[in-house]
């Protein structure tokens, strides 16, 4: 697979092995900050800090600027677009895939991924409403489908960690297990009666104005993931892991505990991602959210994170989370099937790897054209 | 994957006859273990029930797993590749309309017609992917994850809620997925034909042999002068025709075909190549083993509702026995890894 491509960066981090772990985190960044960049790390030299804010900053700012592009646009020529109304909607949509996005960023940094989460978003469905049906109380329920998740999480972290498989494989598996679990709790029947105390506040918004009240837990959960990730040593050591698993090691990172921790995360987000779905749609279901990891996973891609992980940022992330939601939701305003919006989420999710691969290509090549010609500094290649 | 696997992977037959003994036998035990988990259903189901071995079951069952089993062949050719093609499921249900909905329209075309359109269909899907792997630098996954959704969505752009129902296919086309040779459906046969195909293929021409030692080591293979873009993009484009064909099978069979046909097929596929014994990281397994694991699957999800035990377990079932499945492989790969070193040193 293409992951050779990312050889030349992998090999230089590698030398760079000896150093402490902080100074090869620092050195992991670069090595793919602009997606859209050359591997600048197969050249071995560091830039300065200027340097890598720029080309952190190329990829996450197109996202960016393509998502404001799409909601002026959308405002302009798609009816109620524009409405506060919508505004909500549109945050309410989009809150599971920001939530669930952020945990993932981190596994895929690390180089791993994690396709059950939609599985888990539908078994703590279906267990809220299995339990609520039980009778016990709300209150109660909410922190144990947190907990659900954390535990499915862990299921994954093990195979992944301690069982050395194959994540893709491992949570194909557990997409199949979580998702028939759910169906064995719940059956194809829905539980509704939740109390209206709950689902309004969900569904409301902050003192009549347009600001929905999901809006603030997310922010919250967004601005402490993101400084986790860019701030902390934590941070640093998905990096470290992502561009180099054998480098990190020897640099004294605990890989292994580390993904086993962001699977366990990832999994107690997207168990609250199926309480406030549940709670949103005031639905229990045993297929709530099937689907959704693709969804993610686009968001993921598309805000600059690399499949191969070792880079990424977290606004970029944040980013493509709203563009992909405010295409769909201009497209559904316009009157375009749910099921036909996969196209559009489908051909997002591939063409936000390969655009950067094209273009690293182009530059590459260029560069290699402007190399060949001899300059006054450097002797002529032989044979040139 | 240690580099004592890979080794062993890509070492031809002949050169190391004693590793190559090890490795077949761990190949055999797997495919033994299915046929013998096989039995062991089938007997502990039809003692209680005897009314499972009755012919007509085992028929559909046979129906079932001739589907399945053609796409798990494509999936093991692309898998065995060190790829993986998530979007089959949507490329059967793609090809199945289109060649249901041609047949609607024209109820007095020749059959082979609409057959060979479902299996472009197939091939068309499986080239998109193909190209986008090779020349675009994708890696598999993102982009068969992609296309799983964008193949799904233009079924339902082109279907939207509509349904092609059995009564409005033409009689031939319908027996066609009755009918039977010596009592065995036309389907089996077309199944078993493309398992033998893709067996023969995959064991013993260049072409086959080339595409384990690409998934072993795709670096080795490049160095090894085999073209490892054009086998890769064979790969999904056979993935991709025999996804087409199963779609055409599938519309044979049930007659009722709608955009959702085939949805999650993927994750019955995916298990049963690897149930099957075919490494998810490639260069290692063979069709016979995911046929086996296709087999297996389906009389699974036929023996579940007759011992009484309710339909929402099947998957969770399949899930579990894909986590049990690289569990094993993970185990054995280590234990061939030990055994080799043993025997290496023991030569030395």
């Amino acid at each position: 697979m293409s992951a050779d491509s990312d050889r030349p960066a992998a090999t230089a981090t590698a030398t760079a092995a000896a150093a402490t772990a902080d100074s090869l985190a620092d050195a992991a960044p670069p090595a793919g900050g602009g997606r859209a960049g050359p591997p600048a790390a197969g050249r071995g030299a560091r830039q300065g800090p200027g340097a890598q804010l720029g080309r952190l900053a190329s990829w996450d700012l197109g996202v960016v600027v393509l998502a404001v592009l799409v909601i002026v646009v959308a405002s302009a020529s798609v009816e109620n677009f524009g409405t506060s109304r919508n505004f909500t909607f549109l945050v309410l949509d989009l809150l599971p895939i920001a939530l669930i996005a952020l945990p993932m960023t981190f596994v895929i940094v690390t180089g791993e991924i994690d396709l059950s989460v939609a599985s888990t978003l539908g078994l703590s469905s279906a267990v809220m409403g299995s339990l609520w049906n039980h009778g016990m109380t709300i209150e109660t329920i909410i922190p144990l489908c947190i907990v659900l998740g954390a535990v499915l999480g862990a299921v994954n972290g093990l195979f992944v960690t301690v069982f050395r498989l194959p994540s893709l494989a491992v949570t194909i598996g557990t997409l199949a297990l979580f998702r028939g679990l759910a169906l064995v709790v719940l059956g194809d029947t829905a539980v509704a009666d939740f109390p209206a105390q709950y689902t309004n506040w969900v569904t409301g918004t902050v003192g009549g104005s347009a600001v929905p009240n999901v809006l603030i837990p997310l922010a919250a959960l967004a601005v402490v993931f993101a400084v986790v990730l860019h701030a902390t040593p934590v941070g640093r050591w998905a990096f470290a892991a992502g561009a180099s698993e054998q480098a990190a090691r020897f640099a004294g990172i605990r890989v292994g505990r580390l993904k086993f921790w962001l699977y366990v995360v990832t999994g107690a987000v997207a168990g609250l991602a199926g309480v406030l779905w549940t709670l949103r749609y005031s639905s229990a279901r045993a297929d709530n959210g099937s689907g959704l990891e693709l969804a993610v996973v686009a968001a993921v891609l598309l805000g600059g994170v690399s499949i191969f992980g070792g880079r990424g940022t977290l606004p970029g992330v944040l980013g493509g989370v709203v563009l992909l939601a405010a295409l769909q939701n201009a497209m559904r305003l316009s009157d375009v099937s749910n099921e036909s919006l996969n196209v559009v989420t489908g051909a997002l999710l591939v063409v936000s790897v390969l655009v950067p691969n094209l273009i690293r290509r182009t530059r590459a090549a260029v560069s290699r054209a402007r190399h060949r010609r001899p300059t006054p500094l450097s002797p002529p290649l032989p044979g040139s | 994957m240690t580099t004592v696997e890979d080794s062993v992977r890509t070492m031809p037959a002949r050169a190391m006859p004693a590793r190559t003994s090890v490795l077949e036998r761990v190949l055999r035990a797997r495919e033994i273990s299915i046929v013998l988990a096989l039995a062991l259903l089938v007997l502990v189901t039809a003692i209680g029930h005897p009314s499972f071995v009755h012919s007509q079951s085992i028929r559909d069952i046979l129906l079932g797993a001739a589907i399945l089993g053609v796409l798990a062949v494509g999936q093991t050719i692309v898998v065995i590749t060190r790829n993986i093609d998530l979007s089959v499921g949507s490329v059967l249900g793609l090809s199945a309309f289109a060649a249901g909905t041609l047949l609607m329209n024209h109820p007095g075309m020749p059959i082979i017609v609409a057959v060979l359109v479902g299996i472009a269909v197939g091939a068309g899907c499986g080239l998109v992917n193909g190209l986008l792997v090779r020349f675009g630098d994708v890696p598999a996954l993102v982009v068969t994850l992609g296309t799983l959704y964008a193949y799904r969505g233009v079924a339902y752009l082109w279907a939207g809620g509509s349904q092609i129902n059995a009564d409005e296919l033409p009689d031939g086309f319908l027996k066609f997925g009755t009918a039977t040779v010596l009592g065995v459906p036309y389907l089996v046969l077309i199944a078993v034909a493309v398992l033998v195909v893709a067996g023969v293929v995959l064991r013993s021409y260049p072409a086959g042999r080339q595409l384990y030692a690409l998934g072993s080591s795709p670096d080795g293979a490049r160095l090894a002068g085999i073209p490892v873009g054009r086998r890769t993009l064979a790969a999904f484009l056979a993935s991709g025709t025999l996804a087409g064909l199963a779609g055409v099978l599938f519309a044979a069979r049930f007659g009722t075909v709608d955009a959702a046909a085939g949805n999650g097929y993927e994750l019955n596929v995916v298990a049963a190549v690897v149930v099957g014994g075919v490494a998810i990281f490639g260069g290692s397994g063979s069709v016979w083993g995911a046929a086996l694991g296709a087999l297996l699957l389906t009389t699974i999800g036929s023996a579940l509702p007759v011992l009484g035990v309710d339909q929402f377990w099947q998957q969770a079932i399949v899930g579990a026995l894909i986590l049990l499945a690289i569990g094993i492989d993970r185990l054995i790969a280590a234990r061939v890894a030990a055994a080799l070193k043993k025997r290496g040193s023991h030569v030395r």
